[in-house]
């Protein structure tokens, strides 16, 4: 059976990538399966300078899910071009970095330090961070600034895929998908985390020190197909799903709607080697769908 | 991180035994999962197979003690993972992955004094066990509900052990007096200290104070368990971010912020 699939200029050995924030650095998870059996991995949100993230508490257990607002903690890119890159199979597994900042300028620069990556074979754009110069908005909240700070990653990126992981926290998600699109994407990845909240009724306090913090888990995964098949009608540039995927058969919902691709992210909190068990669940499940490849079934949903 | 869990894998095992009769205090024991050993003070990250998506995470808890056959835990009833914990069948399947984190010192023929706070009872279980001069190791240990209730006479039988019992809040003042006395008579020895976080403050500072070497065992919230979500995170002595479970449980007392 054949399990590679081919998008955006990028050829994986099977649609599982593991999603950023969800994975460490992979490194964290090579006791638990053998990090190249995986179709890629996107690594945890990087900035251009160290950041030290969010106080605690930062994650909270909710039905089916979980919040979390970690607020991108990470040694910065620099340090994870020296200390971390190497030890990763980037030969072997797509090695995606997925890039964090709070202006277009900065985007830019951040992609600068990438691009000349031998081991980093694509970069994703997180959206999510609320944009201070446009007055707090989140670029991933607004078209035109998708576009831009779009625009400002793909100049930069010397060639290597840009894809921009869009936020479900929209009116409409075609619209920022088509933004990515239009300034160049190669592809987008959805959704992100849904924005949520979680009190103590004793303390009478918010049980995030953010606050607010990003939903996640199998809890999501009816949005996240609803906006993945969405955004695949908005757009012709490849779509990676993302929201909820624990097992083998949410994966080929995915790609059934639409996706080439999909990322395994709180499932991996679940037990550590879920992402390698949907890799080998893969043929099972394929069998199920009664499909031989992705390409044919990619899309193949039956709306009459 | 990595060098902490090179031997770590996840497992489904099997629940040992039942139950004697209901209670908040569980002595959890489970088939071995094929670990080679563990560091007294480790964790393992647990979750029944029958939990569905409902809750989302593993639970973390201290490493009580294991031998070639079993692994034991013991916590305390407190949310709805540890309440369903306590109603395993004999026979249900947990996935198990550790032993996770790093563990306490061992030090031959040092005086070690063991301070426990409730619950912090758990990982010297098997510290005692495994020592190999155990008549050099003593245990204090501050406790609110009854002293049946932990499994505080095993290790009476094996080590030197004295127990205080807080009854009331009014009995705090003394508890911490008590403590920072003990402490400060470790010179010479090492302190290992497992409990709530006031406790271990109370410890912390007493050390600093008195220049003793103390390790404290380090209780979070986790997710994942193997340093990937940073949910569990604390303060070093840098002010940086460091994750629990994968630079802890078990901090040397100047190397964290609490």
């Amino acid at each position: 059976m054949d399990l590679r699939v081919e998008f955006a200029g990028l050829v994986l050995k099977n649609p599982i990538i593991t999603a950023s924030g969800t994975f460490g650095f992979g490194l964290e998870f090579m006791n638990f399966g053998d990090l190249k059996r995986l179709g890629g991995i996107v690594v945890k949100g990087l900035s251009l300078k160290p950041r030290e993230g969010n106080p605690m508490p930062r994650i909270v257990e909710t039905p089916c899910g979980m919040l979390n607002a970690i607020g991108i903690q990470n040694p910065g890119v620099e340090a994870f071009v020296r200390d971390k890159l190497p030890l990763l199979p980037w030969r072997e597994t797509a090695i995606i970095a997925n890039l964090y900042a709070c202006s277009a300028e900065e985007f830019g620069d951040l992609t600068g330090v990438l691009a000349g990556e031998e081991g980093v074979a694509a970069l994703e754009v997180n959206v999510s961070c609320p944009n201070v110069q446009s007055g707090g908005a989140a670029f991933g909240q607004d078209p035109t600034q998708i576009r831009k700070v779009t625009e400002e990653v793909k100049k930069r990126a010397a060639g290597k895929p840009v894809i921009v992981k869009l936020s479900p926290n929209v009116t409409d998600i075609g619209l920022c998908a088509r933004a990515a699109q239009e300034g160049g994407a190669d592809a987008v990845s959805l959704i992100n985390t849904l924005l949520g909240m979680a009190v103590d009724i004793r303390s009478r306090k918010p049980r995030l020190a953010n606050v607010v913090g990003g939903l996640s888990g199998p809890a999501i995964k009816p949005v996240a197909l609803r906006c993945v098949h969405q955004a695949c009608r908005a757009v012709t540039i490849p779509v990676i799903g993302i929201g909820g995927i624990g097992t083998a058969e949410d994966a080929l919902e995915f790609i059934l709607v639409g996706a080439s691709a999909v990322q395994v992210g709180t499932a991996n909190f679940l037990r550590p080697d879920q992402a390698f068990r949907i890799v080998d669940d893969l043929p099972r499940a394929m069998l199920k769908a009664r499909c031989s490849n992705f390409a044919e079934l990619r899309g193949s949903l039956d709306l009459s | 991180m990595v060098r902490n869990c090179r031997e770590v894998k996840v497992r489904e095992v099997r629940f040992l035994g039942a139950w004697d009769e209901p209670s908040d205090f569980v002595e959890l024991t489970l088939d071995n999962p094929g670990w080679d050993g563990y560091r007294p003070g480790q964790f393992a990250m647990l979750r029944p197979k029958h939990w569905g998506l409902e809750l989302s995470w593993g639970r973390p808890f201290s490493i009580s003690r294991s031998d070639a056959d079993s692994v034991t835990f013991f916590f305390q009833v407190v949310g709805r993972g540890t309440a369903r914990l306590a109603r395993l069948a004999p026979g249900d399947e947990v996935i198990i992955w550790g032993p996770l984190g790093n563990g306490f010192s061992v030090a031959d023929q040092t005086p070690t004094l063991l301070l426990a706070g409730g619950m912090g009872i758990a990982p010297f279980r098997g510290y005692i066990e495994k020592h190999p001069t155990p008549e050099f190791l003593r245990i204090v240990f501050a406790h609110r509900a009854s002293i049946d209730s932990y499994p505080y006479q095993l290790m009476k039988d094996m080590v030197r052990a004295e127990s205080i019992h807080e009854t009331s809040p009014d009995d705090l003042p003394m508890i911490i007096e008590r403590i920072e006395n003990e402490v400060r008579g470790a010179q010479g020895g090492i302190v290992l200290a497992c409990g709530p976080l006031p406790f271990l403050k109370t410890i912390q500072q007493a050390a600093r104070l008195h220049q003793i070497r103390a390790e404290l065992s380090l209780e979070r919230t986790m997710a994942c368990g193997v340093g990937a979500c940073l949910g569990c995170v604390c303060k070093d002595g840098h002010d940086k971010h460091v994750q629990v479970c994968a630079r802890g449980p078990v901090f040397k007392a100047d190397d964290v912020h609490i």
